[in-house]
């Protein structure tokens, strides 16, 4: 492939890719996110290439593996464009009859179709499915249309038409103008508008003139992974945001921060970067603009601190990975003491959909302080589990009932925690909320980077708290003494409560650390990082004293303080829980009660897992 | 020049100072333990926090690290900046209980307990020798290792790296390993010796020579 030297070398070539392709043409596009490889998509879409070739249909059909498409808790997926026909949980087996009935003949094959658990209503295309209805998928639904390693696809839906547009219309003040009126704020935690950041690294004094862009992809929150699958799935909207980013603020030298624990993304992005290259989207003279600018690859260590931006440059720059003071600016001194703008993967992804369609139409999305949309990751006890891309000021209901399709097993909702490890868990009573990020924050929580984690009744706040702070405990940089320290004496607090041996007075020795936290921390993970513990106490106190004085768990989970016992009622003794049990601590005839021996109980909790007739109580 | 208020004292100050320069300058005592002069500011162990007053709400900032600006309100002994010492303090405490400066610096603000479960560290990881022995001797030979509660202060592969010439820096300018205290157990995280209970003995001089400080305190000169 020969360079693109001008704006109208690239339209030529998206209108010569548009003709060779027809849109009628059947097109399978199967999910090839990380969610469903566990599922196994790989070998349908080996499968699928088997039978396409067996039957000589090469040129008739089109086979697409694509990025993450969102619905993970189906998986593996699959949409049959034009008509974007979608069957969920397919396996090897029925690819010959996919191809035999709907691809040839244009059948729906009734069982792979998606169930609506709750009406029983079958949904025939992806837009039925109530998942996707009530989301706006600005960012991530080109994720289903693209090969990400295929820069083609990517084109033909518009691609880098942003990035010419800036080129050659558009003056590096005019862009940051642009994105300033659009509101976006920072999809990585902080929410800090990113026109701002952007204006301030353009006007900060650097004596050399170099300047940086960094895309920060070191997604570390547990269960959190849009940053992953918008890299898997749509390498190129993340590399084409960060080329007009740097012609906004004037770098020509790009860092993208990956965590090591993202071997698809790398591959993809590796792959989008040298066909960027190719095509003279990055390099040297970029689309004959006279514009330079690359981008370099960086791999994480694990560390869940280098998401934090000074830590990350630290980290770029081959040293600890540790967070230094903010009261300098990232964009006035960052990566080498020199100007850098760094952004979230999400917040780049936004940037060529602001330039495209205007600031105006962006900022009419929204609420009045946060714009556009926002991808979560709806995890935990939820029906839907998987991404979702909502408008900002959806409220909580709207995201966990009707599109995450409630709780399983018919359970009652208990409580959300947005904002990954040092968001807070809200209640039921603030269901209604509008998600935004000042109404989160308001509220003891957060936007972060968009973790949404859903916890039904049987959840302990306790032991969730005790859970998060845990993991913050063990990804403290250890630096600075209160989140250091502070962590950790909170920990043995939220243990000893957890096991029994809790005292009064802890509840408000917890809340006196937890403010220390917020107060006198180094950076942004030690100020947040007693949200869960803060938020448990303020919203289920209730909870914390059963177990403090009580010495009960309520939701029955805390191993210390709980009792399996056999309601003689309900067990009709099938023996399954007798079977599971790794204690042998079940004992009982057939069709009999049992009874547990409670000496050699572990509180494992199988039993009540296996028993069908509820039969096994916790008190 | 740089006008700030400190401690409702409006003074003059160079650009490019910090706070707490500052307010030494103007003999304000503010507790440190991170920070060296002859060393690049830290800003880990957060015993040198200031209030910093924005019209209705005011923030907490380490005093080492936060340069001086103009028209800056600062408190270096509020309500709030105690408060939080106090209890940074106490966390201090129960990780390296065995620190005679520690005790002083906990006697002095009038800790009477500490709360939390004493683990035994030996160490409050506040850098100096690190930034010593590779700002002011030049060599890099000792550095952090890991992180969290596991962080510590290490050389590579805990081999005594060629950088080491064994100069004793890193001994000389570490705030808290002085020989342990050889009195009795310690009363609440507090060792309750020399500073809380007994009278103590000293040199007319004290130079913090860091000699063995049993019941009896200081060894006179």
């Amino acid at each position: 492939m020969k360079r693109l030297r001008s704006a109208v070398e690239l339209e030529q070539l998206r209108v010569k890719i548009l003709n060779e392709r027809k849109p009628e043409k059947p097109c399978i596009s199967i999910c090839g996110g990380t969610g469903c490889h566990a599922y196994g998509c790989e070998n349908v879409a080996k499968a699928f290439k088997n039978e396409i070739k067996r039957q000589g249909l090469s040129k008739q059909v089109e086979l697409k593996v694509t990025g993450c498409h969102g619905f993970c808790e189906r998986g593996p997926l699959m949409v049959l464009h034009p008509q974007k026909i979608f069957y969920q949980r397919v396996s090897p087996d029925d690819v010959s009859e996919i191809i035999a009935e709907t691809v040839i003949k244009g059948n729906i094959i009734d069982r792979l179709l998606y169930v609506e658990p709750v009406s029983g209503e079958k949904a025939q295309f992806e837009e039925d499915v109530p998942f996707y209805k009530r989301q706006q998928r600005l960012v991530f639904g080109n994720n289903g249309l693209i090969d990400p390693t295929n820069i083609e696809d990517y084109l033909a839906i518009g691609g880098y038409s942003a990035l010419s547009k800036v080129l050659f219309n558009m003056q590096p003040e005019e862009v940051i103008e642009e994105i300033n009126k659009s509101g976006l704020r920072g999809r990585g935690g902080g929410g800090f508008p990113t026109g701002r950041k952007w204006e301030s690294c353009r006007n900060a004094l650097s004596s050399d003139g170099i300047r940086y862009v960094i895309c920060n992809a070191d997604e570390g929150d547990p269960g959190a992974y849009m940053d992953r699958s918008l890299l898997e799935g749509n390498p190129h909207s993340v590399m084409e945001g960060m080329v007009i980013g740097a012609y906004a603020v004037g770098a020509h030298d790009g860092y993208v921060y990956v965590r090591l624990e993202y071997p698809l993304a790398l591959k993809n992005l590796g792959i989008a970067l040298g066909q960027a290259r190719e095509y003279g989207f990055l390099g040297q003279n970029i689309l004959g603009s006279g514009f330079d600018f690359d981008v370099k690859i960086s791999r994480g260590g694990g560390a869940f601190i280098c998401g934090e931006s000074t830590a990350l440059m630290a980290s770029l720059e081959g040293k600890v990975g540790e967070p230094r003071q903010k009261h300098i600016h990232t964009a006035l001194q960052g990566l080498y003491s020199k100007p850098t703008n760094l952004n979230n993967v999400e917040t780049w992804a936004n940037v060529s959909l602001i330039i495209n369609r205007g600031a105006d139409w962006y900022s009419q999305i929204g609420t009045e302080g946060s714009k556009g949309t926002k991808i979560f990751s709806l995890v935990g006890k939820i029906n839907n589990t998987g991404l979702v891309e909502v408008p900002m000021g959806i409220r909580l209901r709207e995201i966990i009932y009707d599109i995450g399709g409630g709780i399983p097993r018919g359970k009652k909702f208990k409580a959300i925690q947005t904002g990954g490890p040092s968001g807070g868990c809200l209640p039921e009573s603030l269901i209604d909320l509008p998600v935004d990020f000042d109404r989160l924050t308001k509220a003891g929580s957060m936007m972060g980077s968009g973790g949404m984690i859903v916890m039904d009744e049987g959840t302990c706040m306790v032991d969730i708290a005790r859970y998060f702070v845990n993991f913050l405990t063990e990804e403290s940089c250890g630096k600075c003494v209160p989140c250091r320290e502070g962590l950790d004496r909170m920990l043995d607090i939220l243990t000893d409560i957890t096991e029994g041996r809790g005292k009064k007075g802890d509840i408000e020795l917890l809340e006196e650390l937890g403010g220390l936290l917020k107060e006198s921390s180094l950076c942004a993970l030690g100020t947040t990082a007693s949200n869960p513990v803060l938020s448990t106490i303020k919203y289920f106190r209730a909870e914390y004293e059963a177990h403090i004085r009580e010495k009960r768990c309520p939701a029955g989970v805390c191993k210390a303080l709980i009792t399996f016992m056999v309601d003689s009622e309900k067990c009709t003794g099938c023996g399954v829980c007798l079977r599971e049990c790794p204690q042998e601590a079940i004992f009982g005839e057939k069709k009999k009660p049992h009874t547990i021996d409670q000496s050699k109980c572990i509180r494992c909790g199988l039993c009540r897992d296996s028993c069908k007739f509820e039969a096994i109580i916790v008190a | 020049m740089i006008e700030l208020t400190i401690d409702g004292i409006k003074i003059k100050a160079e650009e490019g100072t910090t706070v707490l320069e500052a307010a030494r300058e103007m003999g304000i005592i503010i507790p440190t333990l991170c920070y060296h002069p002859g060393l690049s500011p830290y800003g880990a162990c957060r015993i040198c926090l200031v209030e910093v007053v924005k019209g209705n709400h005011s923030s907490l900032e380490a005093s080492c690290t936060l340069p001086v600006d103009q028209r800056q309100v600062i408190l270096t002994n509020s309500e709030k900046v105690t408060r939080a010492r106090k209890l940074i303090m106490e966390l201090l405490l129960s990780s390296c209980p065995n620190s005679k400066t520690l005790q002083d610096m906990a006697a002095n603000m009038g800790i009477n307990k500490v709360r939390f479960k004493i683990k035994d560290r030996g160490c409050i990881l506040c850098g100096l020798c690190v930034r010593f022995c590779k700002e002011q001797m030049r060599s890099g030979g000792i550095g952090f290792v890991g992180r969290g509660t596991s962080r510590r202060v290490a050389t590579a592969f805990d081999v005594t790296p060629e950088e080491c010439r064994n100069c004793g820096g890193c001994e000389w300018i570490c705030p808290v390993c002085e020989k342990a205290c050889m009195a009795d157990s310690l009363i609440d995280g507090l060792c309750g010796g020399c500073q809380n209970l007994v009278p103590v003995e000293t040199c007319l001089v004290c130079t913090g020579c860091s000699e063995s400080v049993g019941p009896q305190g200081h060894r006179v000169y």
